[in-house]
């Protein structure tokens, strides 16, 4: 404890925590939206194409956050354009992952000096993020979040109810498109934590575990939101306390919640059960109080 | 208010890429009148309900919804689409389901506030599905999403509903539930309502006005116009008889080289009311 402590009162502890607050907060709005949406495989190209604009801004000598960004951003308007229809984005999305991913190759084998970078790249890096890089961060993080609000209600429509969300005039398609972006950059971020590899554990599971928590949008997305941060910040702490990776320890946390959330926590909750039939009018499905 | 129809087609032209839905289609569908929406699978049915919606533009002709052009998003509009589904673990409820009905298309996060929350509850309370209005929706039968539906349909004060195939995938009851329901908010309300059904039987004592549209032709005016052998033949141009059995009209065709074939299910059973 007294090591924490200590620990808390460097700029680079400090720096970690603050980035890592602003990724949690991000991360786990926007997984609610990516298991609702189905998007688990344009989240894992968005990530590995933000490896490749990562490597290669690392070539050129730019920053790799940036790099990222660029990456991750390229390919979500790429996707965006080629195939917005479920079907058709996931054949997409491999054509243009496979592709992206090798142009990654290429850069690191081109790139001379050491490849520490790629590597932090592809498992995290929080406890290594720049004074710099925590305000590009929280500017992102805080632009990505005042889209999320912008967008949050006819996005929750788009999502859950497309049909009638277009006959209300919500512009279904260009929501699709703007989404891909809010989830570009949510992946730059959260890629910062815990990595390329793993870049799901943020992206999904708090989303995937809150579901099993609540019937209610609103509580489903804070306890995503909670979830995310508990293993953001916990997985900083422990990582700085035993000196193993930060993305083991998220990724653990993270796990847990879901187990928990899934097994345990879930099954007890009475509102997630289905109502006991008050009227003849509702038959079919005996309760299962 | 009378002497405006709520929808008039104006010889209305219809085509997706270079084929024709449906050509050079006038009608007036008068305010407060119950339409029938008939046809074969892939007649264009649903694309009837998307031009009025303003969702697709006509190639011809014009379309006049409540004394204006349609256009997407028409607030005087209500829309129960066809059968779709919910994941059961989506974090969802029938009461968002009918708040987005309310305000979903609005930018912003939108907290809910106590009158659209007082208003969802009337709503709900209307089509009596306050019991299971907290529930996930995804775990909620066929027939009682449903109903969430035409409460989602309806809470925005619509003068217009179009329904999209609502009795499908339902039960017997339900569909009797369903049909009262839209009966009742046409009664009260004095609004029209635009039923697309591939059976006319459970709505038959309350419709008006029936359109029957095969491949392109159409035909329109009350079911006893329209529903005789000499107009069903006309409509399929092939010969086509509408026997009437225990009081109910059933539309039974040979079968052509045009495919036309008594198996498939746009062969509407068609019942009228006893004499």
């Amino acid at each position: 404890m007294d090591q924490l402590v200590a620990l808390l009162g460097y700029e680079f502890v400090q720096n970690a925590i603050a980035a890592g607050f602003v990724i949690a907060i991000v991360s786990g709005v926007v997984s609610g939206f990516v298991v609702a949406r189905n998007m688990s495989f344009a989240v894992h190209a968005l990530a590995e194409l933000g490896f490749t604009g990562a490597a290669g801004f690392i070539l050129l000598g730019l920053s790799p956050v940036l790099g990222l960004l660029v990456g991750t951003a390229a390919t979500a308007v790429f996707i965006g354009t080629l195939g917005v229809r479920a079907r058709g984005r996931d054949v997409v999305v491999g054509v243009v992952m496979a592709f992206g991913l090798g142009l990654g190759v290429l850069f690191i084998t081109l790139y001379k000096g050491y490849a520490n970078q790629a590597f932090a790249i592809l498992f995290g890096t929080i406890t290594g993020v720049s004074r710099g890089d925590v305000l590009l961060l929280l500017a992102i993080g805080a632009i990505t979040l005042v889209a999320l609000a912008a967008v949050y209600r006819p996005l929750t429509f788009a999502t859950v109810d497309p049909e009638v969300a277009e006959a209300r005039g919500v512009p279904v398609g260009a929501l699709a498109v703007v989404f891909l972006l809010i989830m570009a950059a949510a992946v730059a971020e959260a890629i910062q934590v815990v990595g390329v590899l793993l870049i799901l554990t943020l992206l999904i599971t708090p989303g995937a575990a809150a579901e099993r928590l609540t019937p209610r949008p609103w509580l489903a997305t804070a306890c995503s939101v909670g979830i995310a941060l508990l293993c953001t910040i916990g997985g900083i702490l422990l990582s700085l306390v035993t000196n193993a990776p930060v993305s083991v320890f998220v990724t653990s946390l993270s796990f847990a919640c879901y187990l928990l959330a899934r097994f345990v926590i879930g099954p007890r909750r009475p509102e997630l059960r289905i109502p006991t039939p008050r009227s003849a009018a509702t038959p079919e499905k005996a309760p299962t109080a | 208010m009378e002497n405006r129809p709520a929808v008039r087609f104006e010889r209305v032209t219809l085509s997706y890429g270079a084929r024709s839905i449906w050509s050079d289609l006038s009608l007036d569908i008068a305010a407060g009148s119950f339409v029938a929406i008939l046809g074969p699978n892939g007649s264009g049915k649903t694309s009837l309900l998307r031009a009025i919606l303003g969702l697709v533009a006509p190639s011809d002709g014009h379309i006049e919804v409540l004394g204006h052009a349609p256009h997407r998003g028409d607030a005087g509009i209500g829309y129960v689409p066809q059968h779709s589904t919910f994941d059961a673990d989506l974090p969802f409820r029938g009461r968002d389901l009918v708040q987005l009905g309310l305000d979903g298309h609005r930018w912003g996060i939108g907290w809910p506030d106590a009158t659209s929350r007082a208003r969802v509850d009337r709503v709900l309370a209307s089509v009596d599905a306050e019991g299971y209005a907290d529930a996930p929706i995804g775990r909620l039968s066929g027939g009682e999403q449903q109903r969430l539906r035409i409460a989602q349909a309806l809470v925005g004060d619509p003068q217009i509903i179009l329904c999209d195939e609502p009795l499908a995938n339902l039960d017997l009851r339900y569909q009797q539930t369903i049909t009262a329901l839209i009966a009742s908010w046409r009664e009260r309300t004095g609004g029209t309502v635009l039923f697309v059904t591939h059976d006319v039987n459970p709505v038959l004592g309350l419709v008006d006005q029936v359109l029957f549209v095969v491949s392109g032709r159409w035909a329109a005016g009350t079911p006893d116009e329209v529903l005789t052998s000499e107009r069903m033949s006309e409509l399929y141009r092939s010969h086509v008889d509408v026997v009437r059995v225990h009081g109910r009209i059933v539309v039974v065709g040979e079968s052509t080289e045009s495919g036309f074939n008594i198996e498939e299910p746009h062969h509407v059973p068609v019942a009228v009311e006893p004499h």
